[in-house]
């Protein structure tokens, strides 16, 4: 099928809906895969899912099953649970939500289907490793950890063989799990596949560099859900395609995501999945557009690193050097280039409860910006999960606050 | 006791001693985080290394740069850096362990002026044959890294004395520990806690030498001491900044007999293997050491290793320290206690700050804790 013939189709598409079907497919197969005699491994939304895929592996990511928690209001009542098995209320929010429900298989989709093996790479955090142990403890499954070490400065010539290493022994495990070999010529397509769909991730991501913008970092923070879980499957470069010359559709011809766009703005960090919508009216009705954020866009932000034809050779660094596994001050330099390239006026910082690794350094990222660029931030203290970081009306006053300065800082330009 | 006070004045104001030592020994002063750092290569270069613990001082400066759910060691360390009350350091070496202390790596070096800064980016999981050899090169690579820094060739002699150095201190306070844990009313805890400290500010040449002193006399103190009535507790946790917890255990009867921290049994635990390549000596004891809970050796070593000190020990109840904020620790303990109890070994949680809950009542639980064993 051509770009051309596709584009005649698309008008009368609705991605959301397609999304959602895609994904309740998704959940149907990974929940039905004993039956379907396939495995199914947990694994990390950083971590190297192509080689699964490759196996036919069925990737579940149980920090997607952690936003839907948090999307469905279901993490207050989740992480209390945590709580009283004995986890901090203090820990990630995710790692409550998805520990707590395993036990209980509550949820909105009735608990993640049993893991064969778990993956877990820590090129984000140092919380999914203890999580994943609890969880390797708790399902009694063989546990893979992908070991990125942190690039502070520099991505050294240890690491990457280190890291490569770990490539090699990670196939060797899932083969050992799966009792067969790893077809190498399939493993290569999905390398392609893979490439290709972050590529067109990115493209989507691009669009709204249009004045207005097509899209939302609310839309995105919706979209990212194949990015993160079918990433190497010809279904995510399918959809991702169709979506991006939807979006250019609508960009040529002046289709704004909210209905006045005058102020164009940055998110930064994970999403407040509870209070989506919200936010999203807060913002729209003082004619502000998030029109790009640093969470959805780390999906895409190593492809620089990916050479599509050895996609595994060049997994070591493109695994390695992601946006959360680097230094602050080259995270800095992201955030500075993104301002620049869609134009933002201000930036909308989450300092997130849940996610350390995240948040701290936000405010030396916060004093760069203001140095650098001299535009208006927005510091939101809340929690991706947990309503009880919430405070909304603190949260509106501060909104208020911060797009009377970007008002007046656009004023006076 | 001979060098009890000096322990104490050290550790009540490591600055004050770093700042002497630097002027009268002429030695750099390499100032570190956590007990993951290979000191020996630091000394081996010829200069002091110093572990910094967070602060008793308010914190002011570190707020502009931490959010307020960040651990006090974390947030002290920055602030000692920003305040300039360690000005004196003429570097900063970071190991990665947990997610607070590498964004901490990255802030300071973005905004302390003084001394060098490197980072030791050791793997997380230590139980393969890559992570080993990765650990192996992380080593070779902060020798060189340091020997530059410090214009300095680091020779193996020079780590082979390094090592011999620190396997006498840590063979002096296992002894310490083990007459301690034999008769626990002949050192209290605080001074057991100055001693461990103390072991990571001092001049570790002549530490080795105090430390010996130490152990000779206690030793002699307990020739023909009875064990004395008081309900054996182990402490576990990452570590302790609070001497008074010590004796707040100890008022209410309870004799510290061992502990599972890293300023504590952790740090002298193992010994590094001498007459190969020093290198590959201090790799091995830092992958085969107990685990801290930012890294992984296996799924429940941590459990096993407590238990088996609890029945080695033969201890009551274990009081488990844990820092506000700290997700490493705070992920291991509702594992710790199902398997504490399982093997029917009473324990009891202690959240543990730079400031101690107030009104006495964690004086009062301890007391609680301690009656019912
Ligand atoms: S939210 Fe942060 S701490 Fe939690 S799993 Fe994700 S990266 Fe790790
Ligand atoms: S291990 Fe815990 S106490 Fe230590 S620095 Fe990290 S978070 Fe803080």
């Amino acid at each position: 099928m051509t770009d051309n013939t596709q584009n005649n189709e698309i008008k009368t598409i609705n991605y959301e809906k397609q999304m959602r079907d895609i994904m309740t497919t998704y959940y149907i197969d990974a929940k039905t895969a004993g039956q379907n005699n396939k495995k199914v491994a947990w694994i990390t939304s950083g971590g190297p899912v192509e080689p699964l895929i490759a196996m036919d592996i069925i990737p579940v990511y149980p920090e997607n099953h952690g936003a839907m928690i948090g999307a469905s209001k279901m993490g207050v009542d989740l992480c209390k649970k945590a709580e009283e098995m004995g986890y901090s209320s203090d820990l990630c929010s995710y790692a409550r939500g998805d520990i707590s429900c395993a036990t209980v298989n509550g949820g909105p989709i009735g608990g993640l289907p049993e893991p064969d093996m778990l993956v877990c790479c820590n090129n984000i955090c140092g919380t999914v490793l203890k999580w994943y142990e609890v969880q390797a403890r708790y399902f009694k499954v063989p546990l893979f950890i992908f070991d990125t070490p942190i690039v502070h400065t520099e991505f050294t010539p240890e690491m990457k063989t280190y890291v490569q290493r770990q490539m090699e022994e990670y196939i060797l495990f899932l083969e050992g799990v799966c009792g067969r070999k790893m077809d190498w010529d399939r493993m290569k397509e999905v390398g392609k596949l893979s490439f290709e769909g972050q590529q067109l991730w990115q493209e989507v991501l691009d669009t709204a560099i249009s004045r207005p913008s097509p899209l939302t970092a609310f839309d995105a923070f919706f979209y990212l859900a194949l990015i993160v879980t079918l990433r190497g499957t010809q279904q995510a470069v399918d959809y991702y395609r169709g979506l991006r010359d939807e979006m250019r559709r609508r960009a040529s011809e002046g289709k704004g995501a909210i209905p006045r766009e005058r102020y164009r703005l940055l998110w930064d960090n994970l999403p407040i999945w509870y209070r989506l919508k919200w936010l999203s009216k807060e913002f729209a009705q003082h004619d502000a557009c998030l029109v790009a954020d640093t969470y959805t866009s780390a999906w895409c932000g190593s492809l620089k690193y990916i050479n599509e034809n050895d996609f595994i050779g060049s997994a070591a660094e493109s695994y390695t050097r992601i946006y959360l596994n680097i230094g602050v001050d080259q995270m800095a330099e992201i955030v500075l280039s993104m301002i620049d390239k869609y134009g933002a006026d201000g930036i909308v910082m989450h300092s997130n409860r849940s996610c350390k690794p995240y948040s701290f350094g936000q405010y030396d990222i916060q004093k760069i910006v203001q140095r650098e660029r001299g535009i208006p931030s927005l510091m939101l203290e809340a929690d991706m999960c947990d309503e009880r970081n919430f405070s909304e009306a603190q949260i509106q006053t501060r909104i208020e606050a911060f797009m009377e300065m970007i008002r007046a800082s656009k004023g006076a330009s | 006791m001979n060098h009890l006070e000096e322990y104490r004045r050290v550790v009540s104001d490591p600055s004050d001693y770093a700042r002497q030592l630097q002027k009268t020994s002429g030695k750099k002063i390499i100032g570190y985080t956590c007990s993951y750092t290979p000191e020996e290569v630091i000394m081996a270069a010829g200069a002091h290394p110093l572990r910094l613990f967070g602060t008793k001082q308010n914190i002011s400066l570190a707020d502009s740069h931490l959010q307020s759910y960040c651990c006090s060691i974390v947030r002290g360390i920055l602030e000692e850096g920003l305040s300039g009350r360690v000005d004196y350091l003429d570097g900063m070496v970071f190991p990665h362990t947990c997610d607070s202390m590498q964004r901490l790596s990255d802030i300071w070096r973005m905004n302390i002026p003084f001394g060098f800064h490197l980072d030791i980016t050791l793997p997380v999981k230590l139980d393969t044959v890559s992570a080993k050899d990765y650990m192996i090169d992380v080593l070779k690579k902060f020798r060189d890294d340091l020997g530059r820094k410090l214009n300095v060739e680091i020779s193996d002699e020079a780590l082979q004395k390094a090592i011999t150095t620190t396997n006498a201190i840590r063979q002096s306070i296992r002894a310490i520990y083990d007459i301690r844990n034999l008769y626990p009313q002949l050192m209290p805890g605080d001074d057991l806690y100055n001693i461990v400290r103390a072991s990571m500010i001092m001049d570790r040449d002549r530490l080795a030498v105090m430390l010996a002193e130490t152990a000779a006399e206690l030793k002699e103190r307990a020739a023909g001491a009875k064990p004395a009535d008081m309900k054996r507790i182990m402490l576990a946790g990452g570590m302790c900044n609070q001497p008074d917890v010590y004796a707040m255990i100890e008022d209410a009867g309870g004799g510290i007999v061992w502990d599972d921290f890293c300023t504590g049994a952790r740090y002298f635990t193992g010994l590094i293997d001498t007459g190969r390549d020093p290198l590959a000596g201090i790799g091995e004891r830092l992958l085969n050491r107990v685990v801290c809970p930012a890294k992984h050796a296996d799924l429940d070593g941590r459990a096993r290793h407590i238990i088996g000190l609890v029945k080695e020990k033969n201890a009551r109840g274990v009081i488990f320290l844990l820092f506000k904020f700290c997700d490493p620790h705070a992920f291991d303990y509702p594992y710790l206690k199902e398997r504490l109890d399982e093997a029917g070994i009473p324990l009891m949680i202690a959240e543990v700050d730079d400031s101690l809950p107030a009104g006495g009542q964690l004086r009062t639980r301890f007391e609680a804790f301690l009656e019912m064993l």
